[in-house]
Formats: C-alpha cells, sequence, structure tokens
C-alpha cells in the first residue's frame, strides 16, 4: 500500500512542479511510515521538505502556499496530530473560496495515517472520517486498498478543491494488485467489492476487512452480502448504495467512526428517505464503542467493530434466528 | 521639518489616508443607520501605516491581514466602491457579498484577505510567501497581525518556519495597544513585541505607526531583505486606533485623554503640515484633493446603495472550485 502512495505522488510530481510534499520526517528519514521513501533523493529538498513538529505552523505555510498557485501534498504522521492544524483546515482552506466569492482556492491535499493501530491507547486512535465529512469545501477520501489508494490519491493532487486523504497505519504494509499504466480513479465514487443479493454491507478503510470477511463467513451459510466500499466519505456516493438496498432490501454499517453523528448517520438519513419503501428491515450499524480506545488488548478487541458482530448483526436484519 | 521624500509621495499619502479616513467615518455612519452589518473593525488611526507599506512595495507584492482589513485592502488597491458594496452585502462587493467587513479579497491586486481568526493568517502569510519563494520570483508578502494575535502559537511556529526556510515575508505587528480590551500590558511578561523575534534569531524592530516615513523606511529595509533571499523581518508598528475595537465596544479600558494625545500626532494633519509648509502646496490645492476624496465616498455609497443584493443561486456556488459537486440537498 505504501508503494502504491509514493508512486502516486511521484508520478504526479513528476508531471507537475507545482506539487511537492512537506511534514515531519519525509525526507531525510524517508518518512515515519516510509510511505516516502526516496523521494527526497528524486526530487530534492525543495519538493520534499522535512518540517519541525509544528502542526499548526507547517499546515498554514501549505495552505497558504496552495493559495498562491502550488499544490502541496502535507503528510500528517497521524490525523489525531492533524488536530492541531483543524483551524487552517476548516477555517482556511475550506471556506477561502466563499468568502473570497470564488477569488481564492486552495489546491491542496492533507494525507496520513487514520484510525486506530492496535494498542496505541486513546491519543493516536481516533478516525477522523466524520469529522471532516462535516465540513463544505472539503473532499475526504478513504481508501481500502492499494489500488484505489494510488488512482484516488492521484486524483487528489489533481483537484482544484482542498481534499482530505485517510490512510491506515496498519495497511501501510497491505499487498494488492497495482497495474502498469497510468490511471486515475473519479473522487465521489463507490465500488462494490463483492456482488450479492440479500443484504447490503458498506464501510471503507481498514473496516472493509471486516466487512468482507463477514461476508465470507456469511457464504459459508448460504447468505450472499453484497459489499460497497464508500471510498470517497465526502461527497457521498449514496446512489450506488440506494440501488444495492434496492435488490437486497436490507443495509447494514461498518466504520470505525464514534457512533454520534457518524459516517453512518448521515447514510442512514439518506437511505431511508430515498430508500423507504425497499427497506424490509431497520437500517443497523457497527461503529466504534462510544468512548475513548483503551490500551488493554481486551478493550482493544471490544471498542471495534469486527467480524463475528457483523455476522451477527446482518442475521438480525434478515430475521434469522441464531 | 526637512524630508528626503518628494512632494509626489507626501501628495499620495495624503490623499491615500484621507480616503481610508473618510471611508471608515462614513462606514461608521452606516453601520449606525444598519447599512452595514455583522462585526465591523475601523482602520481610522492607523492610516500611516498603510501609506508607509504602499510607497515600500511594488505591486506585485502581497498583503494578508485579519479582519481590521478596509484600510489596507483599499490601500492594496482593491475598489472603495467594491469595499462598501462588500460591507452592504451587494453582489458587485470585493467578494460578491460573500464574505462582509472582515473578508476583503483582491487576488488581481495580491490582497488575500481579510481574515477573522486572531493570528491565523500569520501562518498563511508565510505560505504565500513560501510559493513566491519556491516560483524563483523577488516578491514579498506583508502579513499584518494585530497585538493580540501576538500571543497567538501560531506566531512562533510561523516565526521559526519563516527563519528556517528564510521565507521572503514581512511580519508586520500593528500594535494599536489593545487586544479588544485588553491592553499589550495585560498579555504578557513581554510588552515589547518586536523582542519575541529574538528567540528566533529574526531582525526586527520598534516603528512609530504615527509617521509615514518611518514606517515606510523600516519596511523598505524588510522588502530589501526579503528580496535579497535573506529572510524575513518583524516589524512592531505602534500605532493607536481612534475608535473601539468593533462597532460595539464601550471603550471603558481607556481614558479620553489617552485618545487624544494620539490624534495630536495623527498622520494626516502632520502630512497636510508637511504639503503646505515644506513643499509649497497651496490650501486650494489641499481643498481639491479633500473634495476629490469626499466625492469618491459618497459615489462609494452610491454604488452600494444602487447594486444588487447576491441571487439565492449564489448559495451553493464558490464552495467547490469543482462545478458538479453534488451537494447534499433535503
Amino acid at each position: 500500500m505504501r508503494e502504491a502512495l509514493r508512486e502516486a505522488m511521484q508520478e504526479e510530481m513528476r508531471r507537475d512542479e507545482k506539487v511537492f510534499l512537506l511534514g515531519e520526517e519525509v525526507a531525510e528519514y524517508n518518512g515515519a511510515y516510509k510511505v516516502s521513501q526516496g523521494m527526497l533523493a528524486e526530487f530534492g529538498e525543495k519538493r520534499v521538505i522535512d518540517t519541525p513538529i509544528s502542526e499548526l505552523g507547517f499546515t498554514a505555510i501549505a495552505v497558504g502556499a496552495a493559495q498562491n498557485g502550488l499544490r502541496p501534498i502535507v503528510e500528517f504522521m497521524t490525523w489525531n496530530f492533524a488536530v492541531l492544524a483543524l483551524d487552517q483546515i476548516l477555517n482556511t482552506a475550506s471556506k477561502m473560496l466563499a468568502m473570497s466569492g470564488g477569488q481564492i482556492g486552495c489546491p491542496i491535499v492533507f494525507r496520513g495515517a487514520n484510525g486506530s493501530a492496535g494498542q496505541l491507547g486513546a491519543q493516536h486512535s481516533t478516525a477522523f472520517e466524520s469529522y471532516y465529512a462535516n465540513i463544505p469545501g472539503l473532499k475526504v477520501i478513504s481508501p481500502s486498498n492499494p489500488y484505489d489508494s494510488k488512482g484516488l490519491l492521484k486524483a487528489a493532487i489533481r483537484d482544484n478543491d482542498p481534499v482530505v486523504f485517510m490512510e491506515s497505519e496498519v495497511m501501510y504494509g497491505d499487498k494488492g494488485e497495482v497495474p502498469e499504466g497510468e490511471y486515475i480513479i473519479e473522487i465521489g465514487k463507490a465500488d462494490i467489492k463483492r456482488p450479492g443479493r440479500d443484504v447490503t454491507i458498506v464501510s471503507f478503510n481498514k473496516m472493509m476487512k471486516v466487512a468482507l470477511g463477514a461476508a465470507e463467513e456469511l457464504a459459508k451459510e448460504g447468505i450472499e452480502a453484497e459489499v460497497i466500499d464508500l471510498r470517497t466519505i465526502r461527497p457521498l456516493d449514496w446512489f450506488t448504495i440506494l440501488e444495492s438496498v434496492k435488490k437486497t432490501n436490507r443495509l447494514v454499517i461498518v466504520e470505525e467512526q464514534w457512533p454520534f453523528a457518524s459516517v453512518s448517520s448521515e447514510i442512514t438519513y439518506r437511505i431511508q428517505k430515498e430508500g423507504f419503501d425497499y427497506l424490509d428491515a431497520p437500517i443497523r450499524r457497527i461503529t466504534s464503542a462510544d468512548a475513548p480506545m483503551h490500551y488493554a488488548p481486551t478493550l482493544v478487541g471490544a471498542y471495534l467493530p469486527d467480524v463475528p458482530r457483523t455476522v451477527k448483526l446482518v442475521k438480525e436484519v434478515m430475521y434469522m434466528k441464531k | 521639518m526637512a524630508t528626503k521624500f518628494t512632494k509626489e509621495t507626501y501628495l499620495y499619502w495624503y490623499e491615500l489616508m484621507l480616503l481610508l479616513r473618510r471611508f471608515e467615518e462614513k462606514t461608521g455612519q452606516l453601520y449606525g443607520m444598519q447599512k452595514i452589518r455583522g462585526f465591523c473593525h475601523l482602520y481610522i488611526g492607523q492610516e500611516a501605516i498603510a501609506a508607509g507599506c504602499m510607497t515600500a512595495t511594488k505591486p506585485e507584492d502581497k498583503m494578508i491581514t485579519a479582519y481590521r482589513d478596509h484600510g489596507l485592502a483599499i490601500a492594496k488597491g482593491v475598489s472603495a466602491k467594491a469595499c462598501m458594496a462588500e460591507m452592504f452585502g451587494k453582489a458587485t462587493g470585493c467578494s460578491k457579498g460573500k464574505g462582509g467587513s472582515m473578508h476583503f479579497f483582491g487576488a488581481d491586486v495580491g490582497f488575500f484577505g481579510g481574515h477573522g481568526i486572531v493570528g491565523a493568517q500569520i501562518g498563511t502569510g508565510a505560505g504565500i510567501a513560501f510559493a513566491d519563494k519556491y516560483n524563483g520570483n523577488d516578491n514579498v508578502t506583508l502579513t499584518f497581525f494585530g497585538d493580540g494575535a501576538a500571543r497567538q502559537g501560531m506566531l512562533h511556529e510561523t516565526f521559526n518556519l519563516a527563519m528556517l526556510w528564510k521565507l521572503p515575508v514581512i511580519f508586520i505587528c500593528e500594535n494599536n495597544n489593545y487586544a479588544m480590551g485588553t491592553s499589550v500590558t495585560r498579555t504578557s511578561n513581554v510588552v515589547d513585541i518586536y523582542k519575541l523575534a529574538d528567540a528566533y534569531e529574526m531582525p526586527a524592530d520598534s516603528i512609530d505607526g504615527m509617521d509615514p516615513e518611518a514606517v515606510h523606511e523600516a519596511v523598505a529595509r524588510a522588502v530589501k531583505r526579503g528580496r535579497a533571499g535573506e529572510g524575513p523581518t518583524l516589524l512592531e508598528i505602534k500605532t493607536y486606533r481612534y475608535k473601539g475595537h468593533s462597532m460595539s465596544d464601550p471603550q471603558k479600558y481607556r481614558s479620553k485623554e489617552e485618545v487624544e494625545e494620539y490624534k495630536q500626532r495623527d498622520p494626516i494633519e502632520t502630512s497636510k503640515q508637511k504639503l503646505l509648509e515644506v513643499f509649497g502646496v497651496s490650501e486650494a490645492e489641499i481643498e481639491a484633493i479633500n473634495e476629490r476624496v469626499r466625492v469618491e465616498v459618497e459615489e462609494c455609497v452610491k454604488f452600494a446603495e444602487e447594486s444588487p443584493w447576491p441571487s439565492e443561486d449564489e448559495l451553493l456556488k464558490d464552495v467547490y472550485i469543482d462545478q458538479n459537486y453534488p451537494f447534499i440537498v433535503d
């Protein structure tokens, strides 16, 4: 996965001189998670820039640079640290085009690891998609595999609006097919990762593993789940979900967000409004627990959505006994 | 009273400062009449800063400031008519009626706004300078902020990065001595804001903001450094706003005598005296300028009054450059 992300950045930097990368440890250290390995050597220190631990400051400089014609990629070591820069993302990057009456745009990509990654404790484990998806002016991408990551990151870098790109520390080592030739994946399009007819499961990012794992288990019992990978959170491709629900009449959402005002909340609203007559059961979801993530392995397990609970929930919306 | 500045410079300064003053006086009146709404912060008293900055820079240089932005926007070349229309909320405003008093913009003249989060524009301004350095031109960015913003973490992170990367940015602290109602002495142990630059080994100076000559010379030195690739400078320009923080400020935190003391050194008055006494400009010529400014301000108001409101279909425009963005509409 890290290679796919790196290729996306390299290809776009070779294509466009205005694109550059900055963040903590991106250059000499070759990336905290080795995503930018070798990029300093290829592009030099003008375009692959190490920063001090100053999320607010370096984000502001990147935002200002974007407003003055460059196309920065800002790497956050984790989105947990990006909270210090939220003012720049929310109040400057996302709003300046509107505040200026369309005069000053902000073509920038904010990317980095998001969500939990094992026993990292409460402050390194928040999943932020729903926070940023709340903000008009931003686009929010959260991919689940190397192929999508590369195509979507290239689209994000070429996009003229500010894009938030959520990766996962536990997926950087994932392997997957990435073709040789150039390709772009359109922002705002969900992808059916597994077709099925009995129930729709929607997920994104690393929770796609839970969704696909549950579908695998369900298949053993003759239940064919259709698994939709959102890929983009904002704008939300609810149309693809609706089309699936028209066929399956049942919807389960699996996500790592906290439950209140989460991505599943928005999907649930939209599908009950647009597809009320197609539903044969209440829409259900599994999110992270409504608590900070704790350290102990038992509590990490209890906090995150998993395959057994997803299987159980699917059976509930199908009104199956056991 | 001798000066090395020319008559033309003084004529420019006098007319610009007078325009900013009269524009703001009219703004205050119109606010009272509820023609202008929202938060509104007047520049009255601080005009010499705008004047000195303009003559020390070139049109390709950039400016960014906080929400007390009327004076700097007009000085930089944003149309005064469009500024007045913006405060009325009209479609012809410099931000199409979407910004208001605090959010004037003029991308075509290098004016990057009008920002409402105290201190946030310090870093953004350094980023604008970053892009000019990256592109290899010699433009500089004047990044303005108030004394209140000097207590934000953003200032320190930006100072550090701007020095590290030798960005062509000039940090200008318009120290009017009050962060809303809190005087500088009540906000820090360090009351000389220019000394904050010392921690980053950034050149800095404290300047009399009631004197356009002093402002010009200090900014010119900083600009020279910036263009030469030597990095940023901090200028603490000591100024004074004659009016309250915003239109709703009863000003109980300072005395009338203090305000009067500064008015004695009013830059518009001293510039006028210089024109009359040093350059031999006649009273009639001064009067002609005054009349031109009076007419210009009246025309601003007429333009704003007669301009149309933004139509409701503007609501979802300018949110994304992407014209096909599928907004949530319930």
